[in-house]
């Protein structure tokens, strides 16, 4: 199911595949190693530490700093739609970093580096098939209800 | 860890021969045509016969190419069959990993005259293929999906240059104003005007704070070195120049996994590793070749390699130490930048640049006194670079 994640999936074959079906449902999930307990965001099946092949998957909180953006003008083949659009890389609170578009929430004049920011899940809407991905949104900002658990 | 500045025993290497293509939109010529426009030049520069060739390394990228395995191609147009050949693919620093095989095949006394070529034909694709491949630079997995493009990466390193250094849009834009300057003045350079600061501010903007002055072109090119054993090298050549230091590090693909956003670690690591080959500090490097891909690289690869401090790159520039006549000239060819960056081409074209400062052939482009020199060459956003070092007897 991890073809359910970006507007457009490069890698739908994964070991890590349920962090799409998690992120339906409203949740960000890091790795946590079954033998050692290395933590990772993004998410990894196999243990750069102990070599261990099994995992657990482990919520994070989503609140973050801003450590860089760009808007980018010239976009590349599938995100013409999109264009421009602004990405930054946030440092969560809890374990790793993530890359995503900024949401509705943010306006571009109001982007300053460092800025504490909410990372959301969230659907796309306007597409058939199943598509989720997550943005950085106002801290506050709620986030998408999964109707399961 | 191994040490991989100790100097292993074996003969030392030596460049004997230099050829370089013309740069640009080459629709009038084939890859392999290209490939050997270089290879022509250099062998004619070495003085020998295809049949003194005891192997080829052909450093491009392969996706760029209609062709499939384009190393078969080359090698038959060359009429080098049944000599052996290989190819080396890390991105942007293709032609500096051939150009390090070929020192390895050397000096593990496997092949004593190795050829190395690096070509690139990147306008065989369509806009829209360009456009597929440019959404997939990054790490595929987390960050494509999100749109991101080569200058957006760089670009963001740019921001946290900014943030951190206060650097400033003007002091990017002075980069590809000295790399203009020096193109213009480069006959084998894909730009041969000047720009102003002023005009390149008001170029169009590709990713913020990126303009399209800040960004290198994709060109078609190919470039070749002869590499010799020590002994054999004295025989082709007498005015050899040494490939006496070598050094190669990566970094983590993805940017999430990257500890800074103001330098490449790999830079950094690497250079040292050549420096301590060479015995050599980057205060005795005379002329330098970076990868100025956009212009942030250029200024975070002088505070990587140690020609300024950390965070003073702009400053760098400004003063203009990177200049004939400053501390440290850097790109007077023009860099990837004015030249055009074919990037299979560009680690052999910033060696064949090295190559000819060294021996005094420069012209109105010659660095006084250049006996030692270094070129440093990025493959995507740092996942690789190869620092290697050149000496003169």
């Amino acid at each position: 199911m991890f073809e359910w994640f970006g507007k457009v999936c490069y890698s739908p074959h994964t070991k890590i595949a349920a962090f799409a079906r998690y992120l339906k449902d409203g949740r960000i999930m890091a790795s946590r190693c079954d033998q050692c307990g290395y933590r990772s965001f993004p998410p990894r099946a196999d243990c750069p530490e102990c070599l261990g092949g099994d995992f657990t998957f482990e919520e994070v909180g989503g609140a973050g700093r801003l450590l860089t953006f760009t808007r980018i003008d010239a976009a590349p083949a599938g995100f013409e739609d999109e264009a421009p659009f602004i990405v930054g890389v946030v440092d969560l609170e809890d374990t790793g970093r993530l890359l995503a578009w900024f949401g509705e929430t943010v306006p571009e004049e109001e982007i300053s580096m460092g800025m504490p920011l909410q990372v959301v899940p969230r659907i796309f809407e306007e597409t058939p098939e199943i598509k989720v991905y997550y943005s950085l949104e106002r801290p506050g900002t709620s986030w998408v209800k999964g109707d399961s658990a | 860890m191994a040490d991989s500045t100790s100097s292993p025993a074996g003969p030392r290497v030596g460049v004997v021969g230099i050829g370089h293509g013309v740069f640009g939109r080459r629709s009038d010529a084939s890859v392999q045509e290209l490939a050997f426009e270089a290879y022509r030049e250099a062998l004619q520069d070495a003085g020998i016969r295809p049949a003194e060739i005891d192997a080829s390394v052909i450093g491009a990228v392969p996706e760029y190419h209609k062709q499939r395995s384009v190393g078969g191609v080359i090698q038959e147009y060359l009429n080098l069959n049944p000599k052996p050949t290989w190819l080396t693919e890390v991105a942007c620093a293709s032609g500096s990993a051939a150009i390090r095989t070929a020192w390895m095949a050397i000096r593990s006394g496997l092949h004593e005259v190795v050829l190395v070529i690096g070509c690139q034909k990147m306008t065989e694709l369509s806009t829209a293929e360009i456009l597929a491949l440019m959404g997939r630079v990054g790490d595929v997995q987390w960050e494509s999906v999100f749109g991101t493009t080569f200058p957006g990466y760089y670009a963001m390193f740019a921001q946290r240059h900014r943030h951190e250094f206060g650097t400033t849009d003007e002091q990017l834009t002075l980069v590809a104003v000295k790399n203009h300057y020096y193109g213009a003045r480069n006959e084998k350079a894909l730009f041969r005007k000047e720009i102003t600061v002023e005009k390149a501010l008001a170029s169009d903007p590709v990713a913020s704070p990126l303009h399209v002055y800040d960004c290198c072109a994709n060109a078609d090119g190919a470039a070749c070195l002869v590499l010799a054993a020590e002994g054999r090298a004295r025989q082709i050549s007498d005015k050899v120049v040494w490939l006496d230091g070598l050094g190669c590090a990566t970094a983590s693909m993805s940017v999430l996994r990257r500890p800074e956003l103001t330098g490449l670690p790999s830079a950094v690591a690497a250079s040292r590793q050549a420096y301590a080959m060479a015995q050599t500090t980057a205060r005795d490097i005379k002329v330098a070749e970076v990868h100025d891909c956009f212009t942030i690289a250029e200024i975070m690869a002088y505070e990587d390699l140690g020609f300024c401090a950390k965070g003073e790159g702009g400053a760098f520039i400004q003063e203009k130490q990177s200049y004939i006549g400053g501390s440290t000239p850097v790109n007077v060819d023009g860099g990837l930048k004015a030249k055009g960056h074919p990037i299979g081409a560009t680690g052999v074209s910033m060696a064949y640049e090295i190559v000819k400062q060294l021996r005094g052939d420069c012209g109105e482009r010659q660095v006084p006194d250049a006996d030692l020199g270094l070129t440093h060459n990025v493959g995507g956003i740092g996942q690789y670079c190869f620092v290697n070092v050149f000496r003169r007897d």
